[in-house]
């Protein structure tokens, strides 16, 4: 099965893709089109700026594209947050793949940007993450609001959807790639499960 | 719940993991990948390599051993040492490290800070601080180049005015070395991470003094750090990661359990 990573010329491309590859797939980082529509799996990874990765997708001619594939698609961090309708960092218009919101994290007198390691409890219709709550890594100060589309929820000064779905689109808040043995199980169950 | 992180700090010079006491006189610990290998399946949350000789040296880090890491880890890992570009930062960045983590250049020019966060993201902008408390004047002052003592000298900063400084230019996590307690394993600095800690509106790392496992419990229960890191005390097997971890357990401090 071939698997690609969108090049959305952000920071963690390649532990994203040393990550699959640890899995034993061989994987593609690339921004073309036809690679990306032939492919069994497509990872949308990201860091930085909502507003900077949309600029970089448009600039690719990528929106249509990924708004018309049929195959599981994995956005992680700010690669989900793009997924959904509309973020509030640098208010711009996202993917809208899910019909879900990315606000600031409102967390008081805690620290930002949210850093570490936090447990993320999966509502029982998450095919990705399976047992009950578990350690994942996160870096963000932006988070989706928890809606219908949430899969699995973390608290940090408030709840948040650490996981969403709608259709073949799924969203990762934290980084898989860098989240121990329970990342490495959710990119296997998001490579090798049947998704849809 | 947010877990504590407790962080391995692996030095490297020539490619190799040293440790040096109060910054000086090092002495080789390893080959890096072991030891990186290792730490992560010991239940390490994180690790933090510093090239110790680059910035003083006037080079950048050697980079082959990054990628290296990056295949070999599933973990984060920040890497440090004499990164002042935008090119350099994209390297490392490219090449698989989570975070870069900037000191001496950040003081030899600020806006590196600014420049570094606009084209990567704050989430990966760590500034490490070396600070050390005059006793003759009573103040925490920021050092640079602590990494070779012939070039090692104190700033024209207090360590508070430039954690204020670094923040609002928008690093989102410093790492505080305590030089006076580097290497002597007495402990961490509370009292000065505990004075930084209501300054700092990122999350902090306490660096420098880990000898004991009661060390660790301290510094999260009386400094509110985010994370500790420690060196020595893990290079040489005085206790192991899950020896601290069950002890912060133990004290009622989250933690991320070690996985089978």
């Amino acid at each position: 099965m071939r698997v690609v990573i969108v090049d959305t010329e952000c920071a963690n491309l390649t532990s994203v893709r040393f990550a699959i590859e640890r899995l034993g797939y061989s994987c593609t980082v690339t921004d073309d089109a036809d690679a990306i529509r032939a492919a069994g799996r497509v990872i949308l990874p990201g860091v930085g700026t909502a507003a900077a990765a949309m600029r970089n997708l448009q600039r690719k001619q990528l929106v249509d594209l990924l708004k018309s594939l049929e195959q599981p698609v994995l956005g992680i961090c700010l690669g989900m947050q793009l997924m959904t309708s509309h973020s509030e960092e640098g208010d711009v218009e996202c993917l809208g793949l899910i019909p879900s919101l990315t606000k600031r994290l409102e967390v008081g007198e805690l620290p930002l940007p949210h850093m570490g390691w936090n447990t993320s409890v999966p509502t029982n219709n998450n095919p990705l993450l399976k047992s009950a709550e578990q350690y994942c890594y996160f870096v963000h100060s932006y988070a989706v609001a928890v809606d219908e589309y949430t899969i699995a929820e973390a608290e940090y000064g408030q709840r948040f959807a650490s996981m969403i779905r709608h259709n073949n689109y799924f969203g990762a808040q934290f980084h898989p790639e860098r989240s121990g043995k329970v990342g490495e199980s959710i990119l296997r169950e998001f490579l090798e499960a049947k998704l849809c | 719940m947010l877990a504590k992180r407790v962080i391995p700090c692996l030095d490297v010079r020539d490619g190799q993991v040293v440790k040096g006491v109060k910054f000086r006189n090092h002495e080789v610990i390893g080959d890096i990948i072991p030891l990186a290998r290792h730490y992560a399946e010991s239940g390490a949350d994180e690790l933090v390599f510093y090239d110790i000789t680059a910035s003083s040296d006037g080079r950048t880090v050697d980079k082959s051993w990054v990628e290296r890491v990056a295949k070999e880890i599933n973990i984060p890992f920040t890497v440090a040492g004499g990164i002042r570009s935008v090119a350099q930062a994209q390297e490392l960045l490219s090449k698989g490290a989570d975070k870069l983590s900037i000191n001496s250049p950040a003081l030899l020019d600020p806006s590196l800070i600014d420049t570094l966060v606009a084209e990567f993201g704050q989430q990966c902008i760590v500034i490490g601080i070396d600070s050390f408390f005059n006793e003759e004047t009573g103040t925490y002052e920021v050092h640079q180049f602590t990494g070779d003592e012939e070039k090692s000298r104190k700033s024209a900063w207090q360590t508070k005015d430039w954690l204020q400084e670094v923040i609002k230019r928008g690093a989102g996590e410093i790492v505080l070395n305590c030089m006076n307690q580097d290497g002597v394993r007495k402990g961490y600095d509370i009292e000065q991470l505990a004075a930084l800690r209501d300054y700092c509106s990122v999350p902090i790392i306490a660096s420098g003094g880990a000898g004991e496992i009661q060390h660790f419990v301290d510094v999260f229960n009386d400094a509110k750090v985010d994370g500790a890191l420690a060196a020595s005390v893990f290079h040489k097997n005085v206790f192991s990661i899950a020896d601290v971890k069950s002890a912060m357990h133990n004290n009622g401090i989250v933690v991320r359990p070690i996985e089978p």
